[in-house]
């Protein structure tokens, strides 16, 4: 981290003017950014204001659209919450011990991000569906997952495991151990360690994995529309009603419930990338 | 008294510990890995092969890959710009630059669709002009390439900014003050620098391109044998209730996933080997 800062600091100053490139990149960059991300925004724009107050409060309010809110927040914090356990599980092992297998297991961990989500949707709502390997033995302690709400869990759990384990991976193995000595060589107990010294080191980066898990389980789609049964009222995602207001050719509608999740995921990515930015400027001031 | 060094060494936590972690990725990650091919050749390895040559699968197949080798490229381009931009120069609105990249990690993927939909349908303003000109991109393959352009413009800046940053500018610098022009920095010094997780970029963002679902259902307009992708077929046969025909497909994405963590591993294997 420090040596990185006494490389940046210098090009700061000259690479304006040694570097070629500068017009150009820019503007290619900002020309992309402007087609391809900005562009289509202000469909959504024009689309959403041509609505009167009153109609765009009346569909974002709809009790089905209101119950798909429910039941996305509610499943995306379950999820993320338990990836945040099972992330932290996982990274703890695979930094902290060695045994046979652990490098297919480090690389297996990133599965979910290279398997399209339609094809973890039809695998999990196949494994959980009654009759399936999971479904079968779950069914006899009386719980069922596909076509219920947990089954939407279940989706946004397998399709965000590997953010809390990537983030919190890389500052477990930078841990000092000096200090986890030090507290153990005073008398400390483990759990005194784990709470007193380690955990203080991780947890941001233990944060930040469960909200960006927490972000993109809003956002789930493909994954959850295959298991979740899709009921009114009990178990529609948010995105899936946005598709089906498609479906039905009621594009205003549709922009009116996209806004609202826009707006939720683009101010948490947000207040993320702040937070991850002064917590990454305390770690270089430490240093 | 205590000999250890670290804490959780002792056999037994350690034991528990392995055993849980190995539980959560067997039923989470192995079994379904296994329950897909396991479907696919439940029938037999014929019937795998008949779905297989499937002419809309075939075609499902091209338009995927058509899909794909117009999106790596551009997302390769603007990539590299950006993140030659934003690691080399300081300029107001750099910070905002690298957020926006963000931007469609963030955004769901049927909402993406949905940006597109608005401006370039019928109803858009910019969709109605095109009509005008006898230009359909909604419901017909640019469309397509457009939303996928949209899902995966971040991965290979996202992998190239945080090593550019740590690499620093010193020897492109070098390069330069000895009289290389800006093409010749860019292949003989950037480029050997950046080669790894360029490609890791790169194979990020066909893998995503590949198999991106919820934007591309939106545009589509699911067509069999005209603007269906391959996961678009999957999910086709799978509401046919023709479970073998889509796990035949899924079996084929699945392996193409495998080898995006194969290719991950052994780069990484290879960084680790070079840093030490």
């Amino acid at each position: 981290m420090s040596s990185a800062s006494l490389i940046r600091n210098p090009f700061k100053v000259t690479g304006r003017q040694v570097l070629p490139g500068f017009a150009l990149s820019l503007g290619i960059s900002l020309l992309f950014i402007s087609l391809i991300l900005l562009l289509p925004l202000t469909g959504l724009l024009v689309q959403t204001s041509g609505m009167s107050w009153a109609d765009y409060w009346s569909v974002i309010t709809d009790p089905r659209v209101v119950a798909s809110y429910r039941v996305t927040l509610l499943m995306a914090l379950g999820a993320s919450l338990a990836n945040g356990i099972i992330g932290l599980l996982l990274a703890w092992v695979l930094v902290r011990y060695s045994f046979p297998g652990k490098r297919l297991i480090d690389a297996l961990v990133d599965l979910p991000f290279a398997l399209p989500t339609a094809v973890a949707g039809i695998t999990l709502a196949t494994l959980f569906a009654s009759g399936g390997w999971y479904g079968e033995w779950l069914a006899k302690i009386g719980i069922e997952v596909a076509y219920n709400p947990i089954g939407i869990l279940v989706a946004m759990l397998f399709t965000s495991l590997p953010f809390v384990v990537r983030n919190v991976q890389p500052v477990m193995e930078d841990l000092n151990s000096g200090d986890e000595e030090a507290a153990l060589s005073l008398g400390a107990t483990d759990w005194t360690v784990f709470r007193r010294v380690i955990f203080p080191s991780i947890w941001p980066a233990l944060v930040i994995g469960i909200a960006l898990s927490f972000i993109r389980s809003l956002g789930e789609f493909g994954a959850i529309i295959f298991i979740a049964g899709n009921m009114p009222y009990l178990s529609e995602v948010t995105s899936l009603m946005i598709y089906i207001r498609l479906q039905e050719f009621d594009y205003a509608a549709a922009s009116a419930i996209a806004s609202v999740i826009l707006m939720a995921s683009l101010s948490l990515l947000f207040l993320v990338n702040i937070w991850q930015a002064r917590y990454l400027k305390r770690l270089k001031g430490t240093l | 008294m205590k000999h250890q060094q670290r804490i959780g060494d002792q056999p037994w936590l350690r034991r528990l510990l392995i055993l849980s972690a190995l539980t959560f990725i067997g039923l989470l990650l192995v079994m379904p890995l296994v329950a897909i091919f396991a479907q696919a050749f439940s029938a037999g390895a014929g019937v795998f092969w008949e779905n297989l040559s499937d002419r809309y699968t075939l075609h499902a197949i091209g338009l995927t890959l058509l899909v794909a080798a117009i999106t790596v490229p551009v997302n390769l381009v603007f990539g590299v710009f950006l993140a030659w931009v934003v690691t080399r120069f300081e300029f107001p609105g750099r910070k905002l630059l690298i957020t926006m990249i963000d931007i469609p990690f963030a955004v769901s993927p049927v909402v993406a669709g949905l940006l597109y939909l608005l401006l370039y349908g019928s109803n858009g303003w910019l969709g109605s002009w095109m009509l005008e000109h006898d230009l359909q991109l909604m419901f017909a393959w640019p469309g397509i390439v457009l939303v996928t352009v949209f899902i995966t413009c971040p991965f290979v800046a996202r992998e190239l900014i945080p090593l550019m940053q740590q690499q620093g500018s010193s020897e492109e610098e070098a390069a330069v003050s000895l009289g290389a022009n800006g093409w010749q920095m860019f292949r003989r010094v950037t480029l050997p620098n950046i080669q790894w997780a360029l490609l890791y970029g790169v194979v990020l963002t066909n893998a995503r391109a590949v198999g991106e679902f919820g934007a591309v259902a939106v545009v589509s307009g699911n067509i069999r044998g005209q603007t269906n992708t391959l996961p678009l077929h999957v999910e086709l046969l799978y509401q046919d209730y023709n479970l073998v025909g889509a796990f035949t497909s899924a079996a084929l994405l699945a392996s193409l996933a495998l080898v995006t963590l194969l290719v991950k591993t052994l780069l990484e294997w290879r960084q680790h080997r070079a840093s030490t």
